[in-house]
């Protein structure tokens, strides 16, 4: 099939990236995979914008709140004013955060690295769940996922593994070797710590390998004895590793582990980086990562052959993912599949605010509407993260919620402008006589611009 | 000349419309009335819950009769019956947790009532496999695109005859297929501008995926206002505690208010003339790795929404309670063992929870392993004794009236050898 370059340019700005902005499609039009190639860059995404506190100050503040809260107990009080304060600081930094990336998807001009970033960081659930991991969510892309989603995969998965965010999202600082030293002297205080499998087996799972690879249950505890001691510095702990990552020795289970067929000798700290690095180059990493980017990218059932370029790609490469996506960019499936994608909330707030040339001041305006619309801010359902599936975001109900913020947005961000202009802006060769007829017979301008954002092609991508 | 003399032809949406101003019932697109012959069925209700995370059954419905039970749980294992915080007792064995009062006094009038070592085929402790194999009702994970619920809808006879609805924004597993299925999430309302709802359907006529999910949404939103949702519900309400996690907050005392009045809309709209008479209500939060508590705690809060939510939808279905059947699942148990940091870890069986008007008396449903060591799945897990597929069998055949060539074919794909469970309808 041929693809002129108009729709080439229509298709890379809003199936690769997040929706055109006005004049973008005219921009890439010239040499539209040029275009996207131009924004792999070794330094990664962007962040976004704002001063921020990292993870190891908020986790500070969160220790802080929580002796608060522990002294106003004892002294038989409600919750203090000041823990109150220290709870919202934390809420809010979390708004914050959200509100701040949103407005670089809305915003910037390299929409394909947004994406690519925001697809690691669905690959990489960490979810509000719990003040400290709402907290954590935005610093732990910032700090362990950004900065490294076109280098190796290798190493994103071992920056993600080690954060506190994932840490604390999947319980692993919970987890201690039952034959530890900690183990041992918790034992004699009558308590009876032991294993906490979460994060061991969703790496296995989601992660990396898949359960395609075929491991079994004494897989998953093997590794999640590789990985006691992998913790948090908390309040005990020196200053300087109050917050951050830190290897407890004491709580590390003693000895060899055997994982998927291979032994892994008790190096500490190293055994479960050992398993990573082994994670990391499996064939199955290859094939299940494939597929996902696939998946997301082009289509819920994506063309084998895309997959299979995107695998070999990985595997030649030894995992260096800005050549994946290269590879990603250059492949012909890609471009010809039809566009069937539907966008999740999030991608369809982001691509309406482009299309319209504005974006979103307020979390408190925003995050209502996401969670109508089966999105909620940060709080995937679980570490597998939001669905790709279209059945699954094209509900009844979710399509009533996207029609009636269409509306209002459109109310309020229209102004005088064309929308017929808009939709060309928008869409370019990707709009439809039809709906390019019904937004010229629109009643009025607004009107005009909710039928675009509702239109198939614009749900659509 | 007016817009609708240009559009090439006639829509259903002016019949909508005219239905959303005025504020009456609409019934659900392609349901046909039933012939005084299947009069029975067509009063039937039927709910499932799908409870994710994987539920700790032990909790849900603790055998604190069972020798073995308070050595396993250790600082989770609830009080014996009559105790402070103990569990509410349903027989020698097995209380129910002390959260689920309103269950409990069901349970006492023969309405409510346990199968406590159910799972589904699948044995790889993955949420997401589980989940897949529980909704879609294959053997094997990706076995079927569609969920059993709506090849049941199928099964009932002809295409349309009986409605089914989702609760949440998202559309379940459970209940995606061939057979249209509205859903409905609290927090909607009409928009302001009038026509645009029909311009959409004029453009959605060929779109297979916005045409038939924008008109159902629009009859259910008429149906909403009828079945009683109103402005006391908020968007952060229901909503925060159903599909999407909570986020930030965990969920407390005072969103058992919104969850009886959940309970109560979706029986709203189940009571109306030709109303959903199947529905799906997904429901999250029990993945209880750490601290998950035991008479109290994160689960209590938990199971206590569950209750405030069955209550609301009991007492709201009213007379048509006496039709009802309610099933509550989950894809899988937690270890019967509590871990090292006072929660517990993927398993492998669980119990179902199941109400309704329509039940037969009787105890528990499926045989009790035990938790004696020697009877634990690999050392770990409550033993299965009874497949999913065969509870949901026996009540699709007792109570709606499927067959059980097309039980065993096409709503659960080779499950022949998974039996109807009888004597629960």
């Amino acid at each position: 099939m041929a693809i002129d370059r108009d729709l080439a340019a229509a298709i890379a700005t809003t199936r690769f990236g997040l929706g055109a902005r006005p004049g973008e499609i005219a921009r890439a039009r010239a040499d539209p995979r040029g275009w996207l190639t131009a924004q792999i860059r070794a330094a990664g995404a962007e962040q976004p914008p704002g001063p921020t506190a990292g993870s190891a100050e908020r986790l500070n503040e969160l220790m802080t709140y929580r002796q608060d809260r522990r002294a106003d107990k004892r002294a038989g009080q409600a919750k203090s004013d000041l823990s109150k304060i220290a709870a919202r600081v934390l809420r809010d930094e979390a708004g914050g955060d959200f509100l701040a990336r949103l407005q670089l998807g809305a915003a910037t001009d390299t929409s394909f690295r947004e994406r690519w970033a925001l697809f690691w960081a669905n690959h990489f659930t960490v979810s509000a769940n719990k003040l400290a991991t709402a907290a954590l969510v935005g610093p732990f892309e910032e700090e362990a996922l950004r900065p490294r989603v076109f280098g190796r995969f290798e190493d994103l998965l071992v920056a993600s593994s080690r954060h506190p965010g994932m840490l604390l999202y999947l319980d692993e600082v919970r987890s201690i070797g039952p034959g530890s030293e900690a183990a041992h002297v918790q034992a004699r205080a009558g308590k009876h710590p032991g294993l906490n499998e979460n994060l061991a087996r969703e790496i296995m799972e989601l992660h990396t390998v898949g359960v395609e690879a075929g491991y079994s249950q004494a897989d998953v505890t093997e590794f999640a004895r590789a990985m006691t001691g992998w913790s948090v510095g908390g309040e005990a702990d020196p200053p300087d590793r109050r917050g951050a990552f830190m290897f407890r020795e004491r709580a590390h289970e003693p000895g060899a582990r055997t994982i998927m067929g291979r032994r892994y000798p008790d190096t500490g700290e190293g055994q479960a980086l050992a398993v990573l690095k082994d994670l990391a180059a499996s064939p199955h990493t290859a094939r299940h990562l494939a597929l996902k980017i696939a998946r997301h990218f082009v289509a819920d059932d994506p063309p084998p052959a895309l997959v299979a370029r995107l695998e070999r790609s990985y595997l030649d490469t030894g995992g260096q993912l800005g050549e994946v996506a290269r590879t990603l960019i250059a492949s012909p499936e890609a471009w010809e599949a039809p566009a069937l994608k539907f966008k999740t909330p999030y991608e369809f707030l982001l691509s309406s605010w482009r299309a319209a040339d504005t974006g979103p001041t307020s979390i408190a305006d925003v995050a209502p509407v996401l969670a109508a619309m089966g999105q909620k801010a940060f709080s995937a359902p679980s570490p597998k993260g939001w669905p790709e599936a279209a059945q699954a975001w094209c509900a009844p109900d979710a399509v009533i919620k996207r029609m009636n913020w269409s509306e209002a947005f459109a109310g309020a961000a229209t102004g005088d402008r064309d929308p017929v202009r808009l939709a060309d802006g928008a869409l370019g060769a990707r709009l439809t006589p039809l709906v390019a007829k019904t937004i010229a017979r629109a009643e009025t301008r607004p009107e005009g611009l909710s039928i675009l954002l509702m239109s198939p092609e614009f749900q659509r991508r | 000349m007016t817009r609708a003399d240009t559009l090439p032809r006639p829509t259903r949406r002016h019949a909508l419309l005219g239905a959303l101003g005025l504020g009456i019932t609409v019934e659900f697109l392609g349901t046909r009335a039933f012939a005084d012959s299947e009069r029975p069925l067509a009063n039937k209700k039927f709910v499932v819950i799908v409870a994710r995370g994987g539920l700790d059954g032990l909790s849900l419905s603790p055998p604190v009769g069972d020798p073995a039970y308070a050595a396993l749980r250790g600082p989770i294992a609830l009080p014996p019956f009559g105790g402070a915080g103990g569990a509410l007792k349903l027989d020698d064995t097995f209380g129910l947790h002390p959260s689920l009062a309103a269950t409990h006094r069901l349970a006492m009038k023969g309405e409510a009532r346990i199968a406590p070592a159910i799972a589904t085929p699948d044995r790889e402790r993955s949420h997401f496999e589980a989940q897949d194999v529980l909704e879609s009702g294959a053997a094997v994970v990706y076995g079927t695109a569609s969920g059993w619920l709506n090849r049941a809808l199928q099964a009932m006879g002809p295409t349309g005859k009986v409605s089914a609805i989702s609760v949440g924004p998202t559309a379940p597993l459970i209940l995606r297929g061939p057979i249209e299925a509205a859903s409905w999430s609290p927090g909607g309302g009409a928009g302001r501008d009038p026509r645009l709802p029909g311009i959409l359907q004029d453009l959605y006529a060929h779109d297979h995926l916005l045409g038939p999910a924008l008109a159902s949404g629009l009859a259910t939103q008429s149906m909403a206002k009828v079945a009683g949702e109103d402005a006391a519900v908020t968007d952060d309400g229901p909503a925060g505690g159903m599909a999407p996690a909570p986020a930030m907050q965990k969920t407390d005392r005072p969103a058992l208010p919104q969850a009886r009045k959940l309970g109560a809309t979706l029986a709203g709209f189940m009571v109306q003339p030709r109303g959903a008479q199947v529905a799906a209500v997904s429901m999250d939060g029990f993945d209880t790795h750490a601290n998950q508590g035991a008479a109290q705690g994160q689960l209590a809060l938990r199971l206590a929404y569950v209750d405030a939510f069955l209550d609301g939808l009991a007492t709201g279905l009213g007379p048509a309670w006496k039709d009802a059947v309610v099933v509550m699942a989950t894809e899988f148990g937690r270890t019967a063992r509590v871990n090292g940091t006072n929660g517990t870890d993927h398993g492998t069986a669980s119990t179902a929870l199941i109400l309704g008007g329509a039940l037969k008396k009787g105890g528990i449903v499926g045989d009790w392993p035990t938790l004696a060591q020697n009877r634990l799945y690999e050392n770990r897990d409550t033993a299965p004794t009874l497949d999913m597929r065969g509870l949901f069998k026996g009540v699709l055949r007792d109570h709606l009236g499927v067959e059980r060539a097309k039980l065993d074919a096409l709503v659960f794909p080779g499950s022949a050898g998974a039996a109807p469970v009888a004597g629960v309808v």
